[in-house]
């Protein structure tokens, strides 16, 4: 009994309330930045609007009325950065090495998730399906696929270069990515799928009226579509499950201490190689899924959609700290949010001179520039939360 | 047949030739010490053990079996644990989890962790304080701790020691001696490598003088303290 109340405060097993805290720490940061970076953008908005209605008197109303659509489209584009910027991170971590291919098992997921659409609709139970299991099928068979293929990848074109100079390896991720482009291209321009692959879906039933905006002689009701939704939810999913994975498993602190101390690890008994094996399917189911859902979200898939958003997400990785986990998920959803905003206010205060859409990369990564020089560890930086 | 052994071992980093020939042995219960000066090739030896480097001639044998071809994490199963230079704490691990990584091959739930957790916590009670502080953030000697102690937790039946010693106050010194000692009674052999050769005298068993990644004496810890060169090279004494 004795001996019990002394090894009592320090048993492994957490109580739920520390795996509470373990989990829901990063999660409740990444609360923080979202609600952080709606309400600063949408405040400077309202100044610029505030500062141009001497000469434009409607101009407040017309950027008021189009907040609350433009904060859930910054949310849509954030997780989906996020999701796919986790992946880029925890391979980071663990071999210090930016995996470009990434972007290519984001797009495959779009691709298998559209393949999975492709032959429901031929087999004729596209429509007899629930929308749910529909989704819920389309993102299993995407995450296997794609964690498979990130593993296969790393086993065939980055363990054999360990070692070797660090360019070395990035080099083979391009190459890396190219052919999965256009393996991708082959394959779906040699079979039903085409060139633009449709990603059909079962009926996602009507938009979600959230409420209506009423500013004077206008009303804008704002809208959540069904798929946007979908998104978020399973995002989110994926964010609280992969935090949980991390910090409070075994695995995932020997995720952890690999990606801190590779040779200690390994005097640990932890096979590093299997740890190296193990981030890659997690980074690449995540990224699967997120394609899956983008996929199905934008209806269409085709083999190089990969190259905008990987490339986002790596800057979002590298925005919030690259290596830090949370940091990627903060920095995916700042740069989404910067990127609606753009996109939706650009033309309103330049006059219709700049379309927003059209700019909308520019101007964020001009602002993502700017950031990176005055922080160049990135919002999170190095010590303050987790690394890997 | 000796616990350990290495037979004739050559190791190199890239063209360096950093062992040239070593063969020693460790016997079941013994305290042994390697000796030497900065760049002598301690850390190498016991790298090389430990299956971090690959010996390019000769063979590293435990329990007579060759264990130089199998990756670090085999060797760890088997039953050699090492406590690296430099301490390399897992800095943002906490003090526990850096335990809980040295149990990785173990059930963490059971009660012989239980019981691994309270022996390491009880032969260095400063780290029972820290269990939730961030391995980073400890002392030295603290660090220190957590690294015998984290090697303790892999359940070795042979402890490499990598410079325990080093940077930590003389009477952090003097405990860490006795800490070592006490283990070895507990049942574990010990290979300690040392700059402090009085002390690692002490304590050991036996010992063995590496220079320039050769051998050049080997003796009872007894012989060796009174030998001259020993004393003029390694011990400071006229
Ligand atoms: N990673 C490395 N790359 C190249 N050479 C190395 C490397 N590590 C060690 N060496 C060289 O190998 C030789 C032996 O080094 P080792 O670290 O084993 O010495 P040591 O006896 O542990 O010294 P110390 O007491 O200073 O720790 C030295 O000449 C050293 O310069
Ligand atoms: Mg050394």
């Amino acid at each position: 009994m004795a001996v019990d109340a002394t090894v009592a405060p320090t048993t492994a097993r957490r109580s739920l309330g520390e795996v509470l805290g373990v989990v829901f720490g990063p999660v409740g940061q990444l609360l923080a930045f979202i609600v952080g970076s709606a309400v600063s953008l949408a405040l400077i908005v309202v100044v610029l609007a505030f500062i141009l209605s001497p000469t434009q008197p409607d101009i407040m109303q017309r950027v008021v009325i189009i907040l609350p659509q433009v904060i859930i489209d910054g949310l849509v584009r954030g997780f989906l950065f996020a999701t796919i910027a986790l992946g880029y991170t925890m391979v980071y971590g663990v071999l210090e090495f930016i995996n470009f291919a990434h972007g290519e098992i984001f797009m495959i997921g779009g691709v298998v998730g559209a393949t999975v659409s492709f032959l429901l609709v031929s087999t004729g139970t596209l429509e007899s399906i629930p929308p749910l299991v529909f989704v819920l099928l389309v993102i299993l068979v995407a995450m296997a696929f794609c964690g498979m293929l990130a593993v296969t990848v790393e086993r065939v074109a980055y363990r054999p270069l360990r070692g070797a100079p660090r360019l070395v390896p990035l080099i083979s991720a391009i190459g890396m990515s190219l052919i999965l482009q256009d393996l991708a291209r082959l394959v779906m321009t040699s079979t039903p799928l085409g060139f633009n692959a449709r990603y059909q879906t079962p009926n996602f039933g009507q938009p979600i009226q959230l409420f209506t905006m009423q500013l004077g002689d206008r009303s804008v009701p704002v809208i959540l579509s069904p798929r946007d939704l979908i998104f978020i939810v399973a995002a989110t999913i994926m964010l609280v499950v992969l935090n949980y994975v991390v910090n409070a498993t075994k695995l995932g602190k020997a995720i952890r201490a690999t990606a801190q101390d590779m040779p200690t690890a390994s005097l640990m008994g932890i096979d590093v190689n299997r740890i190296v094996a193990l981030t890659f399917l997690i980074g690449g189911a995540l990224g699967g899924a997120a394609g899956a859902l983008f996929g199905l979200r934008i209806g269409t898939v085709n083999p190089y959609m990969g190259l905008i958003p990987g490339l986002k997400a790596f800057t979002a990785a590298v925005l919030g700290g690259i290596g830090n986990i949370t940091g990627a998920m903060v920095g995916g959803v700042v740069l989404g949010f910067l990127e609606a905003f753009v996109a939706a206010y650009l033309s309103i205060f330049t006059a219709g001179n700049f379309s927003g859409a059209a700019y909308a990369d520019v101007a964020a990564f001009s602002i993502l520039i700017l950031l990176l020089i005055f922080r160049p560890s990135g919002l999170l930086g190095e010590a303050t939360t987790q690394k890997v | 047949m000796a616990l350990l052994e290495l037979q004739n071992v050559h190791t190199y980093y890239g063209k360096i030739h950093a062992l040239k020939g070593i063969s020693m042995t460790v016997e079941k219960g013994e305290i042994v010490t390697l000796i030497g000066s900065n760049g002598a090739g301690k850390s190498t030896t016991l790298r090389t053990i430990s299956g971090l480097l690959k010996p390019r001639q000769g063979q590293v044998l435990f329990n007579g079996k060759r264990i130089d071809t199998l990756p670090p994490h085999e060797i760890v199963k088997l039953g050699i644990a090492q406590s690296p230079e430099g301490r390399r704490i897992f800095p943002r691990l906490t003090v526990l989890e850096n335990l809980e990584m040295g149990a990785f091959l173990y059930n963490t739930r059971s009660p012989e962790y239980q019981a691994d957790l309270d022996r390491v916590l009880t032969l260095f009670p400063r780290l029972r304080e820290r269990v939730s502080q961030k391995g980073g953030t400890l002392s030295g000697g603290e660090q220190q701790m957590l690294a015998i102690g984290r090697a303790l937790m892999t359940r070795p039946q042979v402890l490499l020691l990598d410079e325990p010693s080093m940077g930590l106050a003389p009477v952090l010194v003097e405990q860490i001696f006795e800490i070592i000692q006490t283990i070895n009674q507990q049942g574990t052999t010990v290979l300690l490598v040392e700059q402090n050769a009085l002390q690692a005298l002490s304590i050991a068993h036996r010992g063995y003088v590496l220079q320039s990644g050769e051998i050049v004496l080997e003796d009872t810890a007894a012989n060796l303290r009174d030998n001259e060169m020993v004393q003029k090279a390694y011990l400071g004494l006229e």
